[in-house]
């Protein structure tokens, strides 16, 4: 579905699972079974644009990703970990890369071939980390590159990992997330690059038996950031929940494509995202791909995508797809709806004294803030809270053309 | 004292064929603690005259004035109104998602005495207002009039009555929906602002049963987008026995 955004409320109670969208307005390109995936450049050649996976994407803005030689100049990786949490940088070879999972798109491809060296997190067995584990991926040069992280959680063990995105940098990036069985993990991964800035990110995760996965995904800044997180369940009991916030501004496109692989019985996964979006140009694509095998009894699934337009000439992009290939499921369902600030509710609070940017904050905070208290890491929650202010800031001064304070 | 002046309003709606008249010449001069009941059938513009007077995007003043206190209240933004001591209570409010009322009120209260109220007597203030209006204070915590049942909503409005103290009221038939306990509470939270802050009241109703606990200095009938008859709360009885009729069969121009 994609929605036009016009004519449609911010009133979020009223989307409902079906009635919100349209099935079957986008042609289905297949199972989404049968997407190619592979670690060979030749297998996934550079796109024309009108691919199901690049149709909403930029490609010409993209093009430098495509190529097969990217370098790794542009970008430093740094790590601060918590003391449970050992780090390591290792060479290509390392065999511990490549197990979450192949490479489903042409800059995950050439992602995956171009790396020299990856950076491993790994929390150890029955570890619990005492802290956060920063892992800071900065631009520093326009100069296209390649860069890899794999992050390890390994049987019983807890922690969170939080990956930043900051500075001007041309990027192509697989990040690998291995669950393993009774793990739980929570990996963060923040986009807020400055002006300029190109990133496409495949995330690849394997969720283990009875592990847990909490995926959060937060965008803000960079020319066009895409990021495409994949979750593969590889045993019974696994869980994942997705969260998801951007805030577009103008002529900033944000890509989010989502893979849930249900191929074994009883696994459960949530997935949340919610996007704003201001100015002319600024564009957003959601798509959450959710496939059910055959084998895959009692799955239990939610996806959930909301977008606020705040602005005209914004274009909000919303597509769920949801693949069920048994019927001896517990749950499954997705909903989806764009709406725009809505002059109902500018009124109301107008109406009680609340001036026009100050409602508008309100309302925009209130969207968020459900969903940012769903991360359940204080550190991000906080800086969360305060970019969402900086973007409002932004906001108010493209809606009502005073300059920002 | 402080008066609101309507003089000679007329009032268009936004339609997708163009303006639409609705209000033709509406003349009302309400007091500080005076009570006017504005009475009518619907389509007559009941609601548009409260719409307007808050000052809703979708109405357009062609001609005339309405003033608060000699303050050209047309001349004011929404907000502006709002601050300048008018308040709507609606007759649909609206949900806003993930704002608690806890917050809205603390904002609005802020926005409207220029000033944050004092975080020990504010939060006293509030529960206090909400025990009076039978309202659990639970409610507090949740999204503004997201999943309130129509009562619920009610309170909520005349909560924001009580607690922003403003010098004029409209009630745009607050009581429509309410059951008799519900009707019976909201009426006593009205009366309540009427002792403890002399507000005046525009109490727009279709209905004579809302008068029974609200007693009305004075009625005006709405018929056709302006003001058809003038009385004192005997009107409202007259009403009561014999409907709108009798200025509809004259007056046929206005569909429900």
């Amino acid at each position: 579905m994609t929605t036009a955004t016009t004519d449609l409320t911010t009133d979020h109670s009223r989307a409902v699972a079906d009635g919100a969208h349209t099935h079957g307005a986008v042609k289905p390109q297949g199972s989404r079974a049968e997407r190619r995936t592979s670690f060979s450049l030749e297998d996934i050649p550079i796109p024309a644009g009108r691919e199901e996976e690049w149709r909403f994407s930029p490609a010409d803005r993209l093009q430098p990703l495509f190529q097969a030689d990217l370098g790794s100049s542009g970008v430093t990786v740094e790590v601060t970990a918590a003391p449970e949490v050992t780090v390591e940088t290792v060479g290509r070879d390392d065999a511990r890369l490549g197990t979450a999972g192949k490479p489903g798109d042409r800059t995950a491809v050439t992602a995956w071939n171009a790396f020299q060296q990856a950076t491993i997190v790994t929390i150890p067995k029955e570890a619990v980390a005492s802290d956060v584990t920063s892992v800071r991926v900065r631009g520093v040069s326009q100069d296209a590159s390649a860069a890899h992280v794999l992050v390890r959680a390994e049987r019983h063990s807890e922690a969170v990992v939080v990956l930043d995105h900051d500075g001007v940098g041309t990027l192509a990036e697989t990040v690998e997330i291995v669950v393993e069985d009774g793990a739980q993990l929570t990996v963060v991964s923040v986009q807020d690059w400055a002006d300029g800035a190109v990133h496409a990110s495949s995330h690849r995760a394997r969720i283990g038996r009875d592990a847990k996965l909490k995926h959060v995904v937060v965008t803000f800044g960079g020319d066009v950031v895409r990021v495409t997180p994949d979750a593969e369940f590889t045993a019974e009991g696994g869980e994942v929940e997705m969260v998801g916030l951007y805030f577009a501004d103008t002529n900033q496109h944000q890509e989010h494509r989502l893979f849930v692989d249900h191929a074994v019985p009883d696994c459960k996964s949530r997935v949340t995202y919610k996007g704003a979006l201001q100015g002319a140009g600024a564009h957003t694509v959601w798509v959450g791909d959710v496939l059910i095998r055959a084998a895959a009894e009692n799955t239990d699934t939610y996806e959930l995508n909301r977008n606020l337009v705040l602005s005209d000439g914004a274009r909000a992009d919303s597509v769920p797809n949801l693949e069920i290939e048994t019927g001896e499921i517990a749950g499954a369902g997705h909903a989806s709806a764009t709406g725009r600030f809505d002059d109902e509710q500018l009124f109301y609070l107008q109406a009680r004294g609340i001036p026009e940017t100050e409602a508008r904050k309100l309302v925009v905070r209130g969207f968020f803030a459900e969903l940012i208290h769903e991360i359940g890491v204080p550190s991000v929650e906080e800086r969360l809270l305060a970019s969402i202010e900086a973007e409002l800031e932004k906001s108010m001064s493209v809606i009502t053309g005073a300059p920002t304070a | 004292m402080p008066t609101l002046e309507i003089r000679d309003l007329h009032v268009s709606v936004e339609t997708k064929e163009g303006p639409k008249p609705i209000l033709r010449g509406v003349d009302l001069t309400i007091a500080s603690g005076e009570t006017h009941a504005i009475m009518g059938p619907n389509g007559s513009g009941k609601s548009t005259l409260a719409s307007a007077l808050a000052g809703h995007p979708k109405y357009t003043v062609t001609s005339g004035t309405a003033t608060l206190d000699g303050e050209d209240l047309l001349a004011m933004s929404v907000d502006e109104r709002a601050r300048a001591g008018l308040f709507l209570a609606m007759q649909y409010p609206v949900e806003v998602s993930g704002v608690s009322v806890a917050n809205f009120l603390r904002t609005a209260k802020t926005a409207i005495s220029g000033e944050a109220p004092a975080l020990r007597t504010w939060g006293k203030e509030v529960r206090g207002a909400m025990e009076n209006l039978r309202m659990d204070t639970a409610f507090a915590e949740r999204s503004v009039n997201e999943g309130f049942s129509g009562g619920e909503k009610k309170r909520h409005e005349i909560l924001q009555m009580e607690l922003f103290k403003p010098r004029f009221a409209i009630l745009d038939e607050t009581d429509s929906g309410l059951d008799v306990d519900a009707l019976r509470v909201v009426s006593e939270g009205v009366n309540r602002a009427k002792e403890q802050t002399d507000v005046g009241i525009l109490l727009i109703t279709h209905y004579t049963r809302i008068l029974r606990y609200i007693k009305p200095d004075f009625v005006h009938v709405f018929v056709d987008g302006k003001i058809a008859e003038e009385g004192g709360s005997e009107l409202a009885d007259r009403l009561e026995e014999e409907g709108y009729d009798k200025y509809l069969g004259a007056n046929k121009t206005v569909s429900a």
